[in-house]
C-alpha cells in the first residue's frame, strides 16, 4: 500500500475519491440553500445548526477544506506531469473528433471554480468565521432574529456578484459533466450500471448548478 | 485525386525537424495511405531527394507498425483501422494533409515519421505475460474450463496490438489503454491469476518510469483504437492495482 500516491493510478484514484467526496458535499450544500428559497425559517434553523454543531465545525469543516485543497493541488500535479508526457505538440490535432470539450478542459474549468471559491470565501466564510471565532458571536442573531437568510439575499443584490456566480456555475456545470462518471471510472467502477449512472450524471451535472443558478436569481429578483 | 502533403521531416533524433510541403498527383481513391506515401517517396528517389521515412510491415491491419498522425488523428479520420488500411477515399481531389508522428516524451522520434515505441516492449517485458513451464509435460490450456463470457472478454482485450494509437491520441499521452489491456487479457483468465499481484504493479511501475502521462478519462484512445479495446480495461486495471496495492 506504501507508495501509492506515487503511481499514476493511485493519484487518479485519490483525485476521485476527493471528487466523490466534493460532489456529496456539494448535493448536502445545494439542498440546504434551496430552502432558502421555500422556507427562509428552516434556511435559517439548519444554516445555525451547521455553523455552531461541533461536529461539523471542528471535524468535518476541516476535512472538505482539505478535500478542496487537495483536488486542486493534485489536479495541478497531474496536468504538469501530463505536460511532461508531451513536450513536442501536434502541428494539427483533432480532438473534437475523439473526445468531449469538457473532457479536455478540466484544468480550466477547474481554475474558474477555484476563483469562485475565493469569491464565494471573501463572501460567505470568512465573514461567517470573523463573526463567530473573532468576535465571538456564537448566536446566530442580529437584531433579535437569525441573521441567515438576510446576509444571504443581501450578497445576491448586486447583479454583478449575480452574473460572476451565473458564470462559475455554468463551468461547474462542464466540469461535472466529465468529472461525474470519470470518478467512477478511475476506481474501476465501469459494469453494467455504467449506462445508467451516466445518464444520471448527466441530470446531477446540469441540475445542481442550475438549481444554484435558480437559487441566486431567486434571491436577486425577489430580495429587498 | 491531387493532393498537398504537409509531412514531418527531421533527420535523425537529435535533428530539431519541420514541417515540410509536397505535391502528390494522380492518386487512386483505391490506394491505402501508405501505397500514397510509397508514390511520394518514388517520386523524391526520382529527384534524388531523401524519402520519407515510415513504419509499416504486414500492411494489412494485424501488426501495429504502422503509425501516423494524419490530420490530427492516429490512423487518419477513419474508425476501427491502422494507416495501412486507411483508404484514400476518405479524402477529396485538392484536399491538404498533414502528415506528424506519434508525438509522446516515450515515443521520441527516431526518424521523419518513425517513433521508437520500445517503451511498450519494456512494459510488457515487466509483467505482460505468464510463466509457462516448458519442460516436455505442457498442460494443454483447453484442459481448464473458461466461461464463453470471460473467454471472450479476455480475446477482445488480447487484440490489441500495441500500435499507440492511444497513446498518440491522449492529451496526456497516456499509455493506460494499452496496459489496461495487457493487464486484462491476463486477469480475466485462470492461468494469469499466479503473477496477478506482481504483474499490475510491475507493469504500471514501468509504464510511469517512462514517462507516460495520467489518464483522466476522455475516451479518445477507445475512439482511435484500430482494435476498439474499451475502457473497460482501463477501469479493470485500475480495479486490479488497487487490489495488488492492498495486497501488496
Amino acid at each position: 500500500m506504501s507508495g501509492i500516491l506515487n503511481s499514476s493510478i493511485g493519484r487518479k484514484f485519490a483525485m476521485a475519491l476527493s471528487a466523490l467526496f466534493l460532489m456529496i458535499f456539494l448535493l448536502q450544500h445545494f439542498v440546504i440553500n434551496i430552502l432558502s428559497v421555500f422556507s427562509p425559517d428552516a434556511f435559517n434553523e439548519v444554516s445555525h445548526f451547521m455553523g455552531t454543531f461541533w461536529a461539523i465545525q471542528y471535524l468535518l469543516q476541516p476535512i472538505l477544506i482539505f478535500g478542496v485543497i487537495f483536488h486542486f493541488v493534485m489536479g495541478f500535479v497531474l496536468e504538469i506531469k501530463n505536460n511532461k508526457a508531451r513536450q513536442i505538440s501536434y502541428a494539427k490535432n483533432n480532438g473534437g473528433a475523439n473526445s468531449s470539450w469538457m473532457s479536455r478542459n478540466m484544468i480550466w474549468s477547474g481554475l474558474a471554480i477555484l476563483a469562485f471559491i475565493v469569491l464565494h470565501f471573501i463572501d460567505f466564510w470568512i465573514p461567517e468565521i470573523n463573526t463567530k471565532y473573532i468576535i465571538g458571536d456564537m448566536t446566530g442573531m442580529h437584531n433579535g432574529e437569525y441573521r441567515y437568510f438576510h446576509e444571504l439575499v443581501e450578497k445576491f443584490h448586486s447583479p454583478l456578484r449575480v452574473g460572476a456566480y451565473i458564470i462559475a456555475f455554468v463551468f461547474l456545470a462542464l466540469h461535472l459533466l466529465h468529472g461525474f462518471n470519470s470518478a467512477f471510472q478511475s476506481v474501476g467502477a465501469n459494469n453494467k450500471y455504467t449506462k445508467g449512472l451516466k445518464t444520471f450524471s448527466k441530470v446531477y451535472a446540469i441540475g445542481i448548478p442550475l438549481g444554484f443558478i435558480f437559487i441566486a436569481l431567486f434571491h436577486h429578483l425577489t430580495g429587498h | 485525386m491531387n493532393l498537398t502533403l504537409k509531412i514531418w521531416r527531421q533527420k535523425n533524433a537529435s535533428d530539431k525537424g519541420s514541417m515540410v510541403d509536397y505535391k502528390v498527383n494522380d492518386i487512386s481513391p483505391d490506394m491505402s495511405f501508405l501505397e500514397m506515401l510509397d508514390v511520394l517517396n518514388e517520386q523524391l528517389i526520382n529527384k534524388d531527394e531523401e524519402p520519407v521515412a515510415f513504419d509499416h510491415d504486414c500492411r494489412e491491419g494485424i501488426c501495429g507498425m504502422c503509425s501516423l498522425y494524419i490530420n490530427g488523428e492516429a490512423h487518419g479520420p477513419d474508425r476501427g483501422v491502422t494507416t495501412c488500411q486507411l483508404h484514400m477515399r476518405m479524402f477529396k481531389d485538392g484536399d491538404t494533409i498533414t502528415i506528424e508522428p506519434f508525438r509522446a516524451t516515450a515515443f521520441p522520434v527516431i526518424k521523419d515519421l518513425i517513433v521508437d515505441r520500445t517503451s511498450f516492449d519494456r512494459i510488457q517485458h515487466a509483467g505482460g505475460f505468464i510463466s509457462v513451464n516448458t519442460s516436455g509435460n505442457t498442460i494443454d490450456a483447453n484442459t481448464i474450463p473458461i466461461n464463453k463470457h470471460d473467454a471472450d472478454t479476455a480475446f477482445d482485450s488480447a487484440t490489441c496490438i500495441g500500435c499507440g494509437a492511444c497513446v498518440a491520441s491522449c492529451k496526456n499521452s497516456s499509455a493506460m489503454l494499452f496496459v489496461g489491456a495487457k493487464v486484462s487479457q491476463f486477469a480475466l483468465l485462470p492461468q494469469g491469476q499466479i503473477e496477478a499481484t506482481d504483474r499490475v504493479l510491475n507493469m504500471v511501475k514501468q509504464m510511469d518510469e517512462e514517462g507516460f502521462g495520467n489518464c483522466t478519462n476522455t475516451g479518445a484512445c477507445e475512439v482511435e483504437c484500430p482494435k476498439g479495446i474499451s475502457l473497460e480495461n482501463i477501469a479493470r486495471m485500475n480495479r486490479e492495482y488497487l487490489k495488488a496495492s492492498l495486497k501488496g
